[in-house]
């Protein structure tokens, strides 16, 4: 009996310790909210003010944690600095982890809908965004999202904006780039064909780039459970004379493909689009290996424009700020504008919020980290882009 | 020439699967269970390298003796407290276990090391001089070809020749007649984990060197791809577990670069299921007939 007790508490340790890794995963960083605002008190319908609740999804953990961690700590410096402005509208952040997944996306909205949120920035990623998108448009939130850039997000949505450009948009950005500037280039792709973002712009770019007189050598394809090895892909690329590869992916296989293409001694221009910002930031990379590499992104954290937003994320998070801290960042400021616009006020209902802010955001401008941005009835956002490259560590324009 | 070059690359990566099948066969032939949390033995092995060479500046070899000593300890410790208690009791919960403890430590390692994917460096970065033409070899795909054939030859010598070898061929055939004989079936199931878990952990630093993204999720899929090894080889065999690697990493090499690399995946499983349909007990497995 004695041994079977043994083996009952291995089992029982092993899901107590599985419960506790669960737990970690969850974001904290919001203290308990009350109902009562003091700004709201004093304001009056017409005139915006109170404390809004605002929520925040997006993947804290996981192999993209670094786009949702960036994206809430951008949102959090915006948050910040609002509330000590000490205007009538002040924010409450809440946010929530979604591991990048679709199903942990809408538990999450689900859960910060009980918690009175009243509008959301969110989710980071395309995926949990179609997922979430879909309920906020029934449950009437207003929602703006960071980088979750498919056109699927939007589409259908009145309710549901975007800061990022939409996939088409980054493909036919990209495909102009490489036939203007880089016409001698030999180009091949690589693109996960089971991630609506990645394939989004691989086939805006395909059409534009082939439209533009360019050839497209290689074209290899990945997904999911098969990200980490590329030597059949590099070696097809090799083979076919490439010398650049447009790579519209996520860092973590673009860290493999670069890796495993060094190993091979195999000399080639990786050229990204926005999903690539932050693989300089993962642990334990050689950014070596990135050193010439290309990427389509709005925001430079060396631009002195963005100077003050920059030092304020340093001090609070010891990195420097990347694309999708811009975008969080962003985000917070396009609500506010809208919602000072609208005239909101913090006892509105989310409902109310939304059907307010609607016909707002076609109208206002913000001037803000990733450009001058005004959006379209549709969602999508117009502002302008810049292709980077990797020097010495840091984005440089090129 | 092409073909040339997915075949060394279907070699390396076979030879990456065929070192962890090895560990898997030897569990299952003398243990008689299927130790379904060797594949996280191998993420362990992975990040005690990676802390050792990131953060204790530590040289590659020592962060390799330094893995293979904390996964044999690892090994032995996961045999006594979970599978040992359960030696008479029936295989379903034996394997119930091992799923337990693989989930055990997937999340112990997110605990600890986050879930964050973490960039191993390569510990192997010499790179082999071009030679038939344009053929590329890696420095980690010759180290883990060289790697895999030594171990492989290394288990064969240990397992007919040393006296713990015969002590584990015998547990493998009879274990109670082997208790008789004057052998300690403990320590020697023990002995066989902890060799299989120093396996796991050399698999765990060539499986990164070569695919450089480390998160407490790495060893499962490469650990479901050498239990398939083990078993299209013929589960139990030395021999097979090495045949079952090499020839499954081809066989994905070449669906990936041929057919499509969404299907790589799927194809490698349906030459499996073939193989089995033709010969149960596995390419070179032997069939012994169960006695009723």
């Amino acid at each position: 009996m004695k041994k079977r007790n043994l083996a009952a508490l291995v089992t029982a340790g092993a899901m107590c310790l599985g419960l506790l890794a669960g737990c970690g995963g969850q974001a904290e960083n919001t203290p308990a909210g009350t109902n009562s605002d003091p700004a709201g008190e004093t304001s009056s319908a017409g005139t915006a003010g109170g404390t809004f609740k605002v929520g925040f999804i997006g993947p804290l953990t996981g192999p993209n944690a670094s786009y949702g961690n960036s994206a809430s700590q951008g949102a959090q410096i915006a948050v910040n600095e609002i509330n000590a402005l000490g205007g009538a509208i002040q924010f409450e952040l809440r946010v929530q982890d979604d591991v990048s997944d679709a199903e942990t996306a809408v538990n999450a909205y689900n859960s910060l809908m009980d918690w009175g949120m009243q509008a959301l920035v969110g989710p980071v990623t395309t995926g949990p965004a179609v997922s979430v998108a879909a309920e906020t448009y029934n449950d009437r939130v207003f929602a703006v999202t960071p980088s979750a850039s498919s056109l699927d997000v939007i589409d259908g949505k009145d309710n549901y904006f975007q800061i990022c450009f939409t996939d088409p948009n980054q493909g036919i950005s990209a495909a102009t780039y490489l036939s203007e500037s880089l016409p001698d280039a030999t180009v091949a792709v690589i693109y996960n064909n089971g991630d609506a973002y990645s394939t989004g712009i691989y086939e805006a770019f395909a059409q534009e780039y082939e439209r533009l007189g360019g050839q497209i050598v290689y074209t290899g394809t990945f997904t999911d459970d098969s990200q980490t090895d590329f030597s059949v892909q590099l070696t097809a690329a090799q083979n076919a004379g490439a010398d650049l590869i447009f790579a519209p992916i996520y860092y973590t296989p673009a860290s493999v493909i670069l890796t495993q293409g060094a190993a091979m001694g195999y000399d080639f221009t990786l050229f990204g689009c926005d999903g690539m910002d932050g693989i300089l930031g993962v642990e334990g990379f050689d950014t070596a290996l990135a050193e010439g590499m290309l990427l389509l992104t709005p925001f430079s954290a060396d631009l002195e424009e963005n100077a003050t937003f920059v030092d304020a994320y340093e001090t609070a998070y010891g990195s420097t700020p990347d694309q999708f801290a811009a975008d969080g960042y962003d985000c917070v400021y396009a609500l506010y504008t809208a919602l000072q616009e609208a005239g909101c006020t913090a006892d509105m209902s989310a409902e109310d919020i939304c059907e307010a802010l609607i016909p707002v955001m076609t109208q206002i401008e913000v001037d803000g980290m990733t450009g001058l941005l005004s959006w379209a009835a549709t969602g999508e956002v117009t502002k302008d882009f810049d292709v980077y490259v990797v020097e010495n560590g840091a984005y440089v324009v090129a | 020439m092409a073909f040339l070059q997915y075949l060394i690359s279907g070699i390396s990566l076979g030879s990456i699967y065929a070192i962890i099948a090895l560990g898997y066969t030897m569990v299952y032939g003398i243990a008689k269970m299927l130790n379904f949390a060797h594949g996280d033995v191998i993420m362990v092995g992975g990040y005690i390298s990676f802390c050792t060479t990131s953060y204790l500046d530590l040289p590659g070899w020592v962060s390799v003796v330094f893995a293979v000593v904390v996964c044999t300890v690892l090994g032995v410790v996961i045999e006594g407290l979970a599978y040992r208690p359960l030696r008479q009791a029936g295989s379903l919960a034996v394997l119930i276990t091992a799923i337990g403890v693989s989930y055990l430590l997937q999340n112990a390692a997110q605990l600890i090391w986050g879930a964050t994917p973490k960039n191993f460096t390569s510990l192997i970065n010499f790179q082999v001089p071009e030679f038939l033409g344009r053929l590329n070899v890696s420095g980690v795909m010759l180290v883990t070809v060289c790697a895999c054939v030594v171990i492989m030859l290394g288990l064969t010598w240990f397992t007919s020749q040393t006296k713990m070898g015969k002590a584990m061929r015998a547990c493998s055939e009879d274990r109670g007649a082997a208790q008789l004989m004057g052998i300690n079936v403990n320590r020697t199931i023990s002995m066989t984990f902890a060799i299989g878990s120093a396996l796991a952990a050399i698999a765990g630093v060539l499986l990164c060197s070569y695919s450089p993204v480390l998160q407490p999720t790495t060893g499962s899929m490469p650990g479901i791809k050498a239990f398939t090894a083990a078993v299209f080889g013929g589960i139990g065999s030395i021999p097979g577990a090495f045949l079952g690697g090499v020839l499954l990493g081809i066989i994905e090499a070449m669906a990936r670069a041929y057919l499509s690399s969404n299907l790589a995946n799927s194809i490698v499983f349906v030459v499996l299921i073939l193989v089995l349909l033709i010969r149960p007990a596995g390419l070179l497995g032997k069939y012994v007939p169960e006695k009723v």
